[in-house]
C-alpha cells in the first residue's frame, strides 16, 4: 500500500513574484479541471492513505460546488492526516467548513511575512491583517494543527523584521511552522528582476543569522527543527511531507503531480489543458524517470538527511540489503572530519554547519 | 633549363592576410578547372581538418594539382599549394613558397594591404617568386580595388597595372587569375636525369600509408621502389608510392624534375621527414641539399596536465600521436605540487597551443588544465653558466643569477592613422621600444616596435583588437634576446605557493600584475567552505593579498515529492562542476583560474 496523495490544484488568484509552482490565473477552467481531477482519483486503485494533502496553488479558491466534490471523492480514502493548503484572503467561514465537515484536520497557511511592506514586494495578495482574521477563524472553528509558512532573505528584509515576524507568530502559539529561506528560481518575475539588477538581496550572512535566530527562538517554545524547513511541536510533524524525505513511495493527481511507484517516478502534464485531455484520453504523463538502485540511494540520502533525525543506518541495510558505509565509507569519513554530519550509532545526520551548506554534503551521495 | 614538359607546369601558391579570400579562391580555382565535381566540392575544401574550417584558417599545408585547358587548347598542369597563414607557422609558410615558382597575392578591396599581406609577400619575395597580385571581393559595396592597386604599387612595388579584380565568393574574373598564372609565373626548370633532390614542404601521417612526404622535385626523377635518403636524418627508405594531389591521394608512376606530388616510403614519423629536408638517391647522392633547412624550435611553452589524474597516460599517448603528424611539437614530462603529473609542451606560438590543445580535448576527449604559457628565458647565472627556463617554477634563486634574458621581436602593425595613439599607448605599456612609423596611405600607418615576446603572448592581439574596433593587423619575428629585469611572481592559496600559477614578470610590473592576478583569482575561485587568502609573491615578499569569504549558505529550502528530480538534477550539475575542479591542498581550483592570470587587463 501507498501512504500518501498529493493533490494538486493549479490555480491562483495572482501569480506571486517569487513563486515558481505550477499555477495559473485561470479559475474559468476550475469546473473542467476538477472534472478531470476527480476522473484521476476515481481510477485510483487503493482504498485508503494514510496522509493527503492538498496544495498549490491556492486549493481555497475553488467555488464551493468544487471544493465540495473534491473533498467528498477524498474523504473516502479516510486519511489520518489530511492538509489543505491555503492563502489568507481566499477562506471564508464556510470554505472553512466545509474542509472541516469533509475530515480535513491539517491546514497549511502562507503568511510569509508580517510587514505588509513586505508582502507587497513579495506579490502576495493579502495584508498581515487578512492572516489574522483566517487564523482566528480556523481556530475557532476547531482545527488544532495549522502550519504557517513563513519567509526570510526577502529582498529590503530586515533582521527585526524578521524578528518581529517570528515573535508574532509565536504568539499566536502555532503547532507548526515553516520558515523558507527565498530561492530566487528560474522563471519568476523575481528571477527576471534579478538578472536586470533590480532586486538587492539580502547578504548571507544576515540570511544565517536570520535563520539561526529562528531555529532558537522556535526551540525555545517547544517548536523543534525536524527538517531544514520545518519546525513543530512534539507530534505535529507533517506526516505527509515526511513520506518525501523518507523516499517512500507516492501517488500525485492533477496537473505537474509527481508520483512515485515502483522505483519509476512520473509528472502529469503541466499544463491544465494538456493534463486535462491526456486524463480523458488515459495518458497524462508528461516526464517519467526509472530510478535505479544507485539513484534510488542518492534520494535516500539526500532527502533524509534534510530530517533532524537524518537517515537511519538500519533502515538503509533493510531496504538496501548494504550497509550504508559499504556504498559511502569514504564519503561519509571525509564528511565527518569537515564535521558536516554526525553519526550517533544509529543514525547519520547533518550538523548545524553541515545544514548551511547541505548540497555541498548531498553531491557526494550522487553518482 | 627548362624541358618541354615543364614548359606546361606552373607551381604556385596563393598569400594573404587572414580573410582576405585565400581558400575561397582556391575552391574557385579547384572548381574552374574541373577537378572536383560540383557535388564533390564544399567550402575551404582544401582545409581537411575540422578545425581549419570552423575558424576559416589553414594549419597544415595542402597541395592539390589542377589541369588547365587555355583558349589555344594547350593543356597545362597548375599545382597549387595551400600554406598556412599565421605568423606562428612562418617556417612552414617558407618551404612552401620554396616549392612554388610563383605566388598570387589576394589583396582584400575592401581592406587593403594588411600586416600578413606585407609579411607573406615579403617572404614570397625573399624566395624570389614571380608575384601575382589580385584583388579580391570587388563585388562588395566598399571595395576601392583603384586605391588598393595603387597602396600595392607604392608599398609593395609590383606592377597591378592588369591585376585581375575579382571576386572569389561570386565567381568573378577567376579565369583571368588562371590566364595570369600561366603568362607570369615561369615554368619549374631542373635536371631530369640529375641526381634527385626533393624538398618536402610538408608531411603528414596516415595511419594506412605511414608518413606522407608533400614534395616538390626539384632535380631528377622518383619512382616505386626508388632507394631515397633524407639528407639531414640520414635515413634511407624503399619507396612504397609516388603520386599527386587531385586533391585526394592519386597513385602515379613517377615524379620528375618540376612535379608536385607525395612520397611514401614506411616512414614511421614526421620526426624522421621533417619539413625543410631534403630527399635524395641512396645510390646517387645530391652534392648538397637544397637550401633553408631548420628545424621547427618553439617559442612558447605550457603545462598541459589531464583534469582527472588518472588520464595521465591517456594524454601522453595523445600527445604522441599529435606529433605523428606535429613535428614542431615537443613535450616532456614535468610534475606539479598542485596539478601533478603533466607535460611541458612546446609550441610555434599561441595559436598552435591553443590548436595542440583544442584538438587533444576533441579529437582526443581529454579534460585538459593548461598553465599560463611562457615564453625561453635565458638566465646567466654568477657561476657563468646559461640556462635555457621553460617553466618559471625552474627559476634559481636571485642570489645565483647574474642576469636574465628575454626574447625580443620586432613587431609591425598596421592601422587606420586614427588610432595610432592607441596602438602606441599600448606597445609603451608592454614594454615596446618605437622602432618607427610609415605611411601606407594617407589614412593608414604601419607601425614597428621592438617588443618582448611574452608581452605578446599576454592577450597583446586581444587587447590591440579592443583598441582599434578590430581595424589593426599584427606581425611579428624573432629577432633575438635582450637583457631584462625579470623577477617570479609567486601566487599562494591558502598560504601554500602554487607552482602552476608561477609567472616571470618584469620587475617594473610586478606589483601591479600581482595585484591584478590575485583580483583575478578571486573572481575565478568559488567560494568555498572556509576563508582562502589569495597572495602574490615575490620571493618571501607579499605584494598584494585577497580574500575569499568562506561560503556561508548552499542549501535548497524545499525539497518536496515533485521538486526531486529537478534537485537532483542541479545537484548533479553542481557535482559536475566541482569535478571539473583541480583540488589544491584544500582549496579547489577551476580549471579556467590557471589561464584566467594572463587575461588580467594591462
Amino acid at each position: 500500500m501507498i501512504n500518501s496523495l498529493y493533490v494538486h490544484i493549479p490555480f491562483c488568484k495572482k501569480k506571486c513574484l517569487y513563486c515558481d509552482f505550477n499555477s495559473y490565473v485561470r479559475l474559468d477552467i476550475q469546473d473542467d479541471y476538477i472534472k478531470a481531477l476527480l476522473t484521476e482519483i476515481k481510477r485510483i486503485n487503493q482504498s485508503k492513505f494514510k496522509t493527503i494533502f492538498i496544495g498549490g496553488g491556492t486549493p481555497t479558491i475553488l467555488s464551493i460546488s468544487n471544493l465540495k466534490k473534491l473533498l467528498s471523492e477524498l474523504k473516502k480514502f479516510n486519511a489520518d492526516e489530511f492538509t489543505v493548503e491555503t492563502n489568507p484572503g481566499t477562506l471564508d467561514d464556510q470554505k472553512a467548513r466545509i474542509l472541516k465537515e469533509y475530515g480535513v484536520n491539517r491546514i497549511s497557511i502562507g503568511l510569509q511575512a508580517w510587514q505588509n511592506n513586505l508582502l507587497e514586494r513579495l506579490g502576495r495578495i493579502h495584508r498581515v491583517e487578512d492572516f489574522l482574521i483566517s487564523y482566528e477563524m480556523l481556530k475557532k472553528i476547531g482545527f488544532s494543527n495549522i502550519n504557517i509558512d513563513l519567509m526570510f532573505g526577502i529582498p529590503n528584509q530586515t533582521m527585526s523584521n524578521w524578528v518581529q515576524t517570528i515573535e508574532n507568530v509565536l504568539k499566536l502559539n502555532p503547532s507548526h511552522v515553516s520558515c523558507y529561506s527565498l530561492i530566487i528560481e528560474e522563471g519568476t518575475l523575481y528571477y527576471e528582476m534579478y538578472e536586470k539588477n533590480q532586486l538587492t538581496l539580502i547578504d548571507e550572512d544576515t540570511e544565517r543569522q536570520m535563520y539561526y535566530y529562528a531555529v532558537e527562538s522556535l526551540n525555545k517554545k517547544g517548536i523543534k527543527r525536524y527538517e531544514i524547513s520545518n519546525f513543530s511541536k512534539e507530534g505535529y510533524e507533517c506526516s505527509h511531507n515526511i513520506t518525501y524525505w523518507m523516499d517512500e513511495e507516492y501517488i500525485g493527481v492533477g496537473a505537474g503531480a509527481h508520483s512515485y511507484v515502483q522505483n519509476k517516478r512520473f509528472s502529469n502534464y503541466k499544463n491544465i489543458d494538456r493534463y486535462i485531455e491526456g486524463i480523458y484520453l488515459r495518458n497524462a504523463i508528461e516526464e517519467s524517470e526509472v530510478i535505479e538502485t544507485y539513484d534510488e540511494m542518492s534520494e535516500f540520502m539526500f532527502m533524509g538527511l534534510r530530517m533532524t533525525k537524518g537517515i537511519e543506518k538500519e533502515r538503509f541495510l533493510k531496504r538496501f540489503n548494504k550497509d550504508v558505509y559499504d556504498v559511502y565509507g569514504d564519503k561519509i569519513n571525509i564528511l565527518k572530519q569537515k564535521n558536516l554530519i554526525i553519526d550517533d550509532g544509529k543514525n547519520i545526520m547533518l550538523t548545524d554547519k553541515g545544514i548551511d551548506i547541505s548540497n555541498q554534503v548531498f553531491i557526494n551521495f550522487l553518482k | 633549363m627548362t624541358s618541354k614538359r615543364q614548359e606546361k607546369i606552373r607551381n604556385f601558391c596563393i598569400i594573404a592576410h587572414i580573410d582576405h579570400g585565400k581558400s575561397t579562391l582556391a575552391d574557385r580555382l579547384i572548381e574552374a578547372t574541373g577537378t572536383l565535381t560540383k557535388r564533390e566540392m564544399e567550402d575551404q575544401v582544401l582545409d581537411t581538418m575540422e578545425l581549419e574550417k570552423e575558424r576559416g584558417i589553414t594549419i597544415k599545408s595542402q597541395a592539390v594539382r589542377l589541369v588547365y585547358s587555355d583558349s589555344k587548347g594547350d593543356e597545362y598542369i597548375l599545382n597549387l599549394i595551400d600554406t598556412p597563414g599565421h605568423v606562428d607557422f612562418n617556417y612552414e609558410v617558407s618551404r612552401s613558397l620554396a616549392a612554388c615558382e610563383g605566388a598570387i597575392l589576394v589583396v582584400d578591396a575592401t581592406q587593403g594591404i594588411q600586416a600578413q599581406t606585407l609579411a607573406n609577400c615579403y617572404l614570397a619575395l625573399d624566395h624570389n617568386l614571380e608575384i601575382v597580385p589580385v584583388i579580391n571581393k570587388i563585388d562588395l559595396q566598399s571595395a576601392r580595388p583603384d586605391e588598393v592597386k595603387k597602396e600595392i604599387e607604392d608599398i609593395i612595388g609590383l606592377d597591378c597595372s592588369d591585376a585581375p579584380l575579382i571576386s572569389a565568393k561570386v565567381g568573378i574574373g577567376i579565369e583571368e587569375v588562371l590566364k595570369a598564372v600561366i603568362e607570369k609565373i615561369p615554368a619549374p626548370d631542373g635536371y631530369i636525369e640529375g641526381p634527385l633532390k626533393a624538398l618536402i614542404f610538408d608531411s603528414i601521417y596516415d595511419p594506412y600509408k605511414g608518413v606522407v612526404c608533400y614534395v616538390r622535385i626539384k632535380d631528377g626523377t622518383v619512382k616505386k621502389g626508388t632507394r631515397i635518403k633524407l639528407m639531414m636524418t640520414g635515413k634511407e627508405y624503399e619507396v612504397t608510392e609516388v603520386g599527386i594531389f587531385r586533391p585526394s591521394f592519386m597513385e602515379v608512376n613517377e615524379l620528375k624534375a618540376g612535379d608536385v606530388g607525395y612520397i611514401t616510403a614506411s616512414i614511421k614519423n614526421v620526426r624522421d621527414a621533417r619539413v625543410g629536408d631534403t630527399i635524395t638517391e641512396a645510390e646517387r647522392m645530391a652534392k648538397e641539399p637544397l637550401p633553408g633547412y631548420r628545424p621547427a624550435v618553439p617559442m612558447v611553452y605550457s603545462g598541459f596536465y589531464p583534469a582527472d589524474s588518472s588520464k595521465y597516460e591517456e594524454l601522453k599517448e595523445a600527445l604522441e600521436k599529435l606529433q605523428l603528424n606535429d613535428a614542431a611539437l615537443t613535450f616532456e614530462p614535468e610534475t606539479s605540487v598542485a596539478l601533478g603529473f603533466g607535460f611541458r609542451c612546446g609550441f610555434l606560438g599561441l595559436l598552435h597551443m591553443e590548436i595542440v590543445q583544442e584538438r587533444l580535448e576533441r579529437e582526443y576527449n581529454l579534460d585538459l588544465v593548461t598553465t599560463a604559457p611562457s615564453v625561453i628565458y635565458k638566465i646567466i647565472l654568477t657561476n657563468g653558466n646559461v640556462i635555457e627556463l621553460t617553466n618559471p617554477t625552474n627559476m634559481p634563486s636571485p642570489t645565483e643569477i647574474d642576469y636574465m634574458q628575454e626574447p625580443i621581436v620586432n613587431a609591425s602593425i598596421i592601422c587606420p592613422n586614427d588610432f595610432v595613439g592607441a596602438v602606441m599607448e599600448l606597445c609603451q605599456g608592454r614594454r615596446g621600444t618605437f622602432k618607427n612609423m610609415e605611411y601606407l596611405e594617407t589614412t593608414r600607418v604601419m607601425l614597428h616596435y621592438e617588443m618582448p615576446l611574452n608581452e605578446i603572448i599576454y592577450d597583446f592581439f586581444d587587447a590591440l583588437k579592443s583598441r582599434t574596433k578590430g581595424y589593426a593587423s599584427l606581425d611579428y619575428e624573432f629577432s633575438g634576446y635582450k637583457k631584462s629585469e625579470l623577477v617570479k611572481l609567486d601566487i599562494l592559496l591558502n598560504g601554500d605557493i602554487v607552482d602552476a600559477l608561477s609567472q616571470i614578470v618584469p620587475e617594473e610590473r610586478a606589483y601591479y600584475r600581482g595585484r591584478a592576478i590575485a583580483e583575478k583569482l578571486k573572481e575565478v575561485i568559488p567560494r568555498q567552505q572556509f576563508e582562502i587568502p589569495i597572495q602574490a609573491a615575490i620571493g618571501s615578499k607579499i605584494i598584494a593579498r585577497e580574500t575569499i569569504k568562506a561560503l556561508r549558505k548552499d542549501v535548497l529550502a524545499k525539497c518536496y515529492g515533485g521538486d526531486i528530480s529537478r534537485k537532483k538534477k542541479l545537484l548533479e550539475k553542481q557535482k559536475e562542476g566541482k569535478k571539473r575542479m583541480k583540488q589544491i591542498g584544500t582549496v579547489e581550483v577551476p580549471q579556467e583560474a590557471f589561464m584566467s592570470v594572463l587575461k588580467v587587463e594591462q
